[in-house]
């Protein structure tokens, strides 16, 4: 493998910057992580990683927002906490890899991992609409931009025929007030990536403590 | 008109390249009073303070400013000076422009003015200042160390080795600390009982030392050089005077429970001695599990006593004694790592820490030394070492580095590959051997006896047949990594020993947020307390390993030795003073004293008419007040001051600051 | 004592079964549950995946209407429960946030619901004594592996009620029921659930580790308070057996069956036919169905 040197000077104090943000949204300190490993070791995805969540870490760190954003990792993070219950300086990790896919996301990075980007899209799709989730139409609707038909499918028909997959969506009565949420967080978002690409002051008070 | 001297330093450029020395002169030339200005690169040294000496001889001046660094590092140094010229030592302000002005203030034009203010205030202040005298106190020629361990004991040898008494109250059964517990120690791997046992021995047998073991502090009266302490000598049921500690009392006794000298590996006796070679080589009978005491029906040790030395209706007895000194050496203990769940310390028998270790592997502990694992005896083959348990981790409380658990885990790799040619894997996020021969030690241990050294933080334990495996990244490669391990030793954190707080506050001295004792100033008074008289020697100050320790018992005898050798005591003058004619007797102020200082009396006084009343007012004890002032401000008819800080010189300082 | 009934999404789709033998089992307890009317999803995974004000939102809407009625709120499923209980956590002490939601979901917020899981509610509300006494048909015989997953007890300062490396609290439940508990390694690993359409692959090695590790403890099947669990490791483990050419047959209880069945309510109510793995056959050999 090649190994390219990273020039630490160029990313300059965008780098603390940058780690500085991540921790403003995710609520908590991420300068504070010593290196440990300790993440890593409990996490039960870490080997389909493309970095440990320790390196994740040490990119926000120093800055390196574009290798943090494009790795799979944030993609393959189950969300189990396993990471922050035991991490020794008490690091949110889990809530830094929600805050970084949140922001690959509405920065228009590119998902390293198609499908699982795929399926929260599916999914919330299903509660937009309806209010609830939709297991078959999220399904339906995975599969068509994934292009993974036939994956899966002795399980699908299975729970079919044990009826625990409904034909039809289950539709809220005020499924519209539901809609109007995504709504207002989409354009609140909006205003957010807006504000940040002219680089005014943030809006963000209130967003930390997200712990 | 007073003629006051004001001395500017340039601290080298620590002051002068960020306060403009010339200005502060010619601004405090014009201050009131000030008959006299001059400046100095070092004030402190031997011909700043002969400038400083002229001066007062030559321009006649009757007061000092010296405008430089903390009253704390210099304020004595220059009293010693104005005293040497002939002027009272308490005719000396210091304007610290170091500390509170230039090291704070990279702007020179606002550091400047501030600089002059601060100057100001002092030249307003020392206007106000009166000759103040030292008063002198006898001292009982008596030293008391708290604490048994190697740091007690060191330093009860070197006081009695100067000639002074010393007595040593334990709390335990026998002297010896955790030093008695380990098996090596590094970095030379010599055996800890080798180099232990002659001294304890010979704090047995020095006729200046008193050891009183299984007793404890209950209280403490009294200042420096005049220290009431009440000991509390807990019931032994066993006469010292006629024991000859043959041991056939505990052969027979019929009560088993786990030891804590060996921390639950192995058993003892309800009548017990902690050890073999414990010091006194006396029992104790430990009330709650000895049979008689909890059903009335046993006594056998008593039969079997061929001393008659047991008895059962002994009580504890308190007794009083007089000491000028004293001395915390109450040590640490390891922290207990339940806590951490991932690591399984508790669920898991082969899971120990690194002092149930030293007990494994000692050859005079309850396996004689074989290192069989706790859970079904056999030999491990494949160690994991875990670091900084605890230690280092903020989610589990405690912040600080344990500072001998590097070197510990290295000697118990060391020895696993010595003894049973186990291989150790020592799981570190640094490797922390700055001492003398340490580094080279951590080398043998991965050099000469190839411990596998991982950097990294284990997540989890688990039990797997009749493994433990371990968890981690290897963060060098930034792979996940797994061992399965037969033993698990958890480097646990050295933390403040049970009650320390409690003991503290019966002394009357600081403890900080891990509660260690504080030391009087982190570099230049590491032995000694805030409260004077009484002083820090071993791992109760912070954590430390033995050579450390034995330095830090050694200093601390010689400040207690000096401090014994002096026929009697200068005091602080500086100390509250009751205006008994204002005082309301209210003694408000009493309960707010921190080294109990104030006392009601009654004071005769004749009124109008010629007729004798009597009246309350209060009374400072000035060899107990250390002059903190809490009480001048709870005082409601402003009767208490503090001299030195009056009232009149607070407001003098307010004037100068605001006016 | 009384409680808003928050199923969830998949307690009306995938666990159908679940749901019925949460209202049986309250019902014999004593505990009332009033379903939240219109409740939405709470976003699970993939909402704070998305967008932290988005995750907040979708719960707060629920927790809202909670408050309205006057009752804390339980969940059956782990991941309702953890969402909901997040919200509180980080809305508590932070009024701005507070307002940002409310703004969002058109309704006041004020926090004041508290979010519970079932197995908490059951296992310490209630308690293993209460529940012991109502038993007719102990569960003799039957080992089983209490699998609490991730979202029930971690992160510790969000759910905080029961040990998070060795929760106790189902153990004891079952063995209050009767049934004997092995203590094994993995009762809290994570099972991969969000990923499980997405990347099965990666799923059905972690749902392996569990079924191991399970197996190797001597269970006769697995006891879990998750629908996304239970689809894991019941749903998943034919496919497990065929990757890994391992075979375990391993049925995965909910809870709440187990609770019914000692009740004494006929096994034919509880959905065992739902099961992948059927368990009927194991209860039979054991004596108990
Ligand atoms: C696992 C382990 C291995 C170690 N190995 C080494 C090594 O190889 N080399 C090395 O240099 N260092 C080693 N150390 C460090 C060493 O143990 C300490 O440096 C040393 O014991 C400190 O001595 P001490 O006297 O200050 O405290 P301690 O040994 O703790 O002694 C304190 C004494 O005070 C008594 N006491 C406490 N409170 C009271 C009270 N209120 N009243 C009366 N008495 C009281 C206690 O009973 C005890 O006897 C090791 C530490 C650990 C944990
Ligand atoms: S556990 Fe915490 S400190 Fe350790 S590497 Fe991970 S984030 Fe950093
Ligand atoms: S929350 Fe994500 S990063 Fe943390 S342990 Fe779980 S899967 Fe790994
Ligand atoms: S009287 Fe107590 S100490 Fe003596 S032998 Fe009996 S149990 Fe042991
Ligand atoms: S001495 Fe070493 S093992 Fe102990 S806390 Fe410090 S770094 Fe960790």
């Amino acid at each position: 493998m090649e190994m390219e040197v990273l020039n630490l000077t160029a990313v300059g104090p965008a780098g603390p910057a940058f780690a500085a943000q991540v921790g403003a949204e995710a609520g908590t300190n991420a300068f504070s992580c010593y290196q440990c490993g300790k993440c890593s070791a409990g996490c039960p995805l870490s080997y389909a990683m493309d970095y440990q969540p320790r390196q994740i870490m040490r990119l926000v760190q120093l800055g390196l927002k574009d290798e943090a954003l494009k790795s799979s990792t944030i993609w393959l993070c189950a969300s189990c906490a396993t990471c922050t219950t035991r991490c020794p300086r008490e690091v949110q990790i889990a809530a830094v890899m929600d805050t970084l896919r949140a922001m690959a996301r509405r920065e228009g990075y590119p998902y390293k991992e198609r499908s699982v980007a795929a399926f929260h899209r599916a999914f919330l799709n299903g509660v937009a609409s309806g209010g609830r989730a939709y297991e078959l139409g999220m399904i339906l609707g995975y599969k068509l931009s994934t292009f993974e038909m036939f994956k899966d499918i002795d399980l699908g028909l299975t729970w079919l025929r044990q009826g625990k997959l409904k034909l039809l969506p289950e539709r809220i009565k005020g499924s519209a007030s539901v809609r109007d949420i995504f709504e207002k967080v989409r354009k609140l978002e909006q205003e957010e990536v807006a504000r940040q690409r002219e680089g005014r002051p943030a809006a963000h008070e209130g967003m930390e403590g997200h712990s | 008109m007073r003629r006051v001297g004001v001395f500017v330093c340039w601290c080298g450029s620590n002051i002068a390249g960020t306060v403009d020395i010339e200005q502060v002169k010619a601004a405090a030339a014009k201050m009131p009073n000030v008959a006299y200005v001059e400046d100095n690169k070092y004030t402190c040294s031997e011909p700043g303070q002969a400038a400083i000496q002229k001066a007062i001889k030559e321009q006649k001046l009757d007061r000092v400013v010296v405008a430089a660094c903390s009253p704390r590092m210099h304020e004595n140094t220059f009293r010693r000076t104005v005293g040497g010229a002939g002027l009272n030592p308490y005719l000396l302000e210091i304007a610290n422009i170091r500390e509170h002005c230039s090291w704070v203030h990279p702007d020179k034009v606002a550091g400047t003015r501030k600089a002059v203010d601060l100057v100001r205030r002092a030249v307003y202040k020392v206007a106000k200042n009166v000759p103040l005298q030292r008063a002198s106190i006898d001292v009982t020629k008596r030293a008391l160390i708290i604490g048994g361990g190697i740091a007690g004991i060191q330093a009860a040898l070197d006081i009695a080795d100067a000639g002074q008494p010393v007595v040593v109250v334990e709390k335990t059964p026998s002297i010896g600390g955790h030093m008695a517990q380990l098996d090596k120690t590094f970095p030379t791997l010599d055996c800890s009982a080798c180099i232990l046992t002659p001294k304890m021995v010979d704090a047995a047998q020095n006729q200046n030392i008193t050891l009183m073991t299984w007793s404890e502090v209950e209280k403490v009266d009294g200042y420096i050089g005049n220290f009431t302490v009440t000991i509390r000598k807990k019931a032994r049921h066993v006469d010292t005077t006629k024991c000859t500690g043959c041991g056939i009392c505990w052969s027979k006794c019929p009560a088993k429970v786990s030891s804590e000298f060996d921390l639950g590996i192995g058993k003892r006796k309800a009548i017990y001695v902690p050890f073999p070679q414990a010091i006194p080589n006396k029992p104790v009978i430990d009330e709650k599990n000895c049979i008689f005491f909890k059903t009335g029906k046993c006594k056998a040790c008593q039969m079997f006593c061929p001393t008659g030395s047991i008895s059962f209706d002994q009580k504890d007895e308190l007794v009083e004694e007089k000491f000028g000194a004293i001395i915390v050496a109450t040590g640490y203990e390891q922290w207990d790592p339940s806590p951490y769940g991932e690591y399984g310390y508790g669920r898991y028998k082969d899971v120990i820490t690194g002092l149930e270790f030293e007990r494994l592997v000692n050859a005079s502990g309850p396996t004689e030394g074989k290192i069989k694992r706790p859970s079904d005896g056999k030999l491990p083959k494949d160690v994991v070492i875990i670091q900084c348990v605890g230690s280092r981790d903020e989610a589990k409380g405690i912040p600080y580095c344990s500072k001998t658990c590097c070197m510990y885990s290295a000697k118990h790799a060391i020895l696993l590959e010595e003894k049973i040619h186990a291989h150790s894997y020592v799981f570190y996020m640094d490797v922390r051997t700055p001492g003398k021969g340490y580094e080279e030690f951590y080398k043998r241990a991965t050099e000469e006896h190839h411990a596998t050294y991982i950097r990294g933080r284990v997540s989890r334990v688990y039990q797997k047949g009749d493994k433990l495996v371990c968890l981690g990244e290897d963060t060098l490669l930034g792979k996940k990594v797994e061992v399965e391990a037969d033993l698990v030793i958890l480097a646990s954190a050295m933390v403040h020993q049970n009650g320390a707080s409690k003991l503290a506050q019966t002394l009357g001295i600081s403890y900080d947020q891990n509660e260690f004792y504080t030391e009087a100033h982190a570099k230049l008074r590491p032995v000694e307390t805030n409260t004077a008289g009484i002083f820090l020697a071993g791992a109760c100050q912070g954590p430390k390993d033995i050579p450390e320790t034995v330095a830090q018992a050694g200093a601390a005898a010689s400040k207690v030795i000096s401090l014994l050798s002096k026929p009697k005591l200068e005091t602080e003058p500086l100390v509250a003073q009751v205006n008994e004619a204002i005082c309301s007797g209210c003694l408000w102020c009493k309960p707010i004293c921190p080294y109990k200082a104030i006392d009601g009396k009654v004071v005769k006084e004749r009124i109008a008419g010629g007729k004798t009343i009597e009246r309350p007012v209060a009374a400072v004890n000035a060899s107990l007040c250390q002059g903190c002032g809490a009480c001048t401000v709870a005082c409601r008819t402003g009767a208490m001051n503090v001299l030195g800080f009056t009232n009149e010189h607070i407001l003098a300082e307010v004037d100068a600051l605001c006016l | 004592m009384k409680y808003a009934y928050y199923p969830g999404c998949s307690l009306h789709s995938t666990a159908t079964e679940y749901d019925a033998t949460t209202r049986t089992v309250c019902q014999t307890l004593g505990v009332e549950l009033e379903e939240i009317p219109d409740w939405n999803c709470c976003g699970a995974t993939s909402a704070h995946a998305t967008n932290h004000l988005l995750s907040l939102a979708l719960p707060a809407r629920d927790l809202a209407k909670a408050e309205q009625m006057g009752l804390d709120v339980v969940a059956p499923c782990a991941a309702c429960y953890n969402r909901m209980a997040q919200t509180i956590h980080e809305t508590k002490d932070n009024e701005v946030l507070r307002g940002r939601v409310s703004a969002v979901i058109g309704a006041d917020y004020e926090g004041t619901a508290k979010a519970k899981s079932l197995l908490e509610v059951l296992a310490a509300d209630v308690g293993p004594k209460v529940v012991e006494a109502k038993v007719q048909k102990p569960l003799k015989g039957l080992r089983v592996a209490a699998y609490y997953g991730c979202l029930l007890v971690r992160p510790p300062a969000v759910t905080g009620w029961d040990d998070a490396e060795n929760p106790q609290s189902m153990d004891k439940l079952m063995t209050a029921l009767g049934a004997e508990t092995v203590d094994w390694s993995h009762k809290t690993e994570c099972c991969g659930a969000s990923l499980t359409v997405s990347r099965t692959d990666i799923v059905l090695k972690l749902t392996r580790d569990i079924l191991d590790a399970a197996k190797a403890a001597g269970a006769d099947a697995l006891v879990c308070a998750c629908p996304m669990c239970q689809a894991n490791l019941d749903g998943r483990q034919g496919a497990v057996e065929k990757t890994y050419k391992t075979n375990y047959h391993l049925p995965v209880f909910y809870f709440t069956q187990l609770m019914s069945l000692a009740f004494g309510i006929e096994p034919y109510k509880l959905g065992f036919a739902r099961h992948s793995i059927d368990p009927r056959e194991l209860l039979h050999t054991k004596e108990i169905a």
